[in-house]
């Protein structure tokens, strides 16, 4: 792999230290924390949530603390009727600006595979149950849309500073294979 | 094409196996490949779709057994090859023997950083107005081209209802091919578990895709 770097180098192509400050930027500027404060917000600003829903990209382009966000976010909302939960079949479409750079396994055969097919039992793989009378939606992300779920708010959490509500707010509970951590529960 | 990447659906790979802790990138030179990538798209070598296209395109053997980041690798050499940009002579010496090809957005500088961070923008005007209304019943087509699409397998033929529209997107099936953008209409299409999947499906499963409109028709 370095020799490929060393003649797109030298053909002058590219600079390395661009590539180093590529790296740099997605190791310090994406990642989870930045859906988390957009979860956290919507669970605390009701304007803020109906916003978020009609146009995430929109909505979450108001929140300067957030780094930028691409075009066509959309927010999936979990309702105590259905549950969200996103994939990319086809390769490994996830929004990067929100959660950071996917993990292994969402990119991997096992995922990709099963959770159109048997969403429920994948979830299993998680230690994740949704009850039988709740709608499992599963949003497969084949075009340039990106999906983001917004988790439900845990109970006993009444009066939280959005703050606070923050460090509730995991990865998968964004992608929809997981749920929010329970005040309480270590991080 | 009906490659092994269109994976919704197959059975037979297993548990997910999460991993606690994950580190961003495993070793070094995944994120270079990531950077490379990045960074040569940028300068114009190559659209997303062209690059999503030559990682397809790698043999099946070769595309189940390789990690994530080794299938970038071999899909942008492959491309980089394909489009002029290096050679194979060069790629076994390992160092530059050619004359550069021009890139359309020059070397990618550390000026161009900032701007590779935030996602491409896909949306374009409307040709023509949208033939379907969000509620309305449409059959995704049975077709099965040998190039780039977005439609996957497993809602070919099946009946859903359309639920969103995202407006007028490039369409990949012509941008990966590199016969322009030919925008079309982009819309979330919905499709009962049952549907898809027969009687011993979820039948408190949905599953949507996103669908551009060549895909669809009146159902």
């Amino acid at each position: 792999m370095r020799a490929l770097e060393t003649i797109l180098t030298e053909k002058g192509y590219v600079e390395p230290a661009a590539l180093d400050a590529i790296i740099q930027a997605y190791e310090t500027k994406i990642g989870p924390h930045n859906g988390a404060r957009v979860v956290a917000k919507a669970w605390t600003d009701p304007a803020f949530k109906t916003a978020l829903l009609e146009d995430g990209s929109k909505a979450i382009g108001t929140l300067g603390h957030v780094s930028r966000v691409g075009d066509h976010l959309v927010v999936v909302e979990n309702t105590p009727q259905r549950h969200n939960m996103v994939v990319c079949t086809l390769c490994s479409c996830y929004p990067w600006e929100m959660l950071g750079l996917p993990p292994v396994w969402y990119k991997a055969a096992p995922y990709r595979s099963r959770a159109v097919k048997d969403p429920r039992g994948m979830l299993a793989d998680f230690g994740v149950t949704v009850p039988k009378d709740i709608e499992i939606r599963v949003w497969d992300s084949t075009a340039e849309t990106r999906f983001l779920v917004l988790p439900m708010r845990p109970e006993g959490t009444e009066g939280w500073s959005e703050e606070q509500l923050t460090e509730l707010v995991t990865r998968d509970s964004m992608i929809g294979t997981g749920f929010p951590r329970k005040p309480g529960a270590p991080s | 094409m009906n490659g092994v990447h269109d994976m919704g659906g197959m059975d037979g790979f297993g548990k997910v196996e999460p991993e606690p802790n994950e580190p961003m990138f495993h070793a070094d030179w995944e994120s270079r490949v990531l950077a490379m990538v990045r960074a040569m798209g940028a300068a114009g070598a190559f659209n997303i779709d062209t690059s999503r296209f030559y990682r397809e395109t790698l043999p099946p053997h070769v595309y189940l057994s390789s990690s994530y980041y080794k299938k970038w690798f071999l899909g942008l050499e492959e491309m980089l090859i394909a489009k002029g940009y290096l050679t194979r002579e060069e790629v076994a010496a390992g160092r530059a023997v050619q004359p550069a090809k021009a890139l359309k957005h020059g070397k990618f500088g550390l000026d161009d950083v900032e701007r590779v961070m935030v996602r491409g923008k896909f949306a374009r005007p409307a040709p023509v107005p949208a033939k379907f209304k969000i509620g309305d019943r449409v059959r995704a087509k049975n077709i099965h081209p040998t190039t780039h699409t977005r439609l996957p397998r497993y809602v070919r033929g099946h009946v859903g209802i359309v639920e969103l529209n995202h407006g007028c997107h490039v369409f990949p099936d012509s941008a990966a091919m590199e016969l322009g953008e030919n925008p079309q209409w982009l819309y979330t299409v919905v499709f009962e578990g049952r549907d898809l999947w027969g009687a011993d499906g979820d039948p408190t499963s949905k599953v949507s895709i996103d669908a551009f409109e060549p895909y669809l028709d009146p159902a």
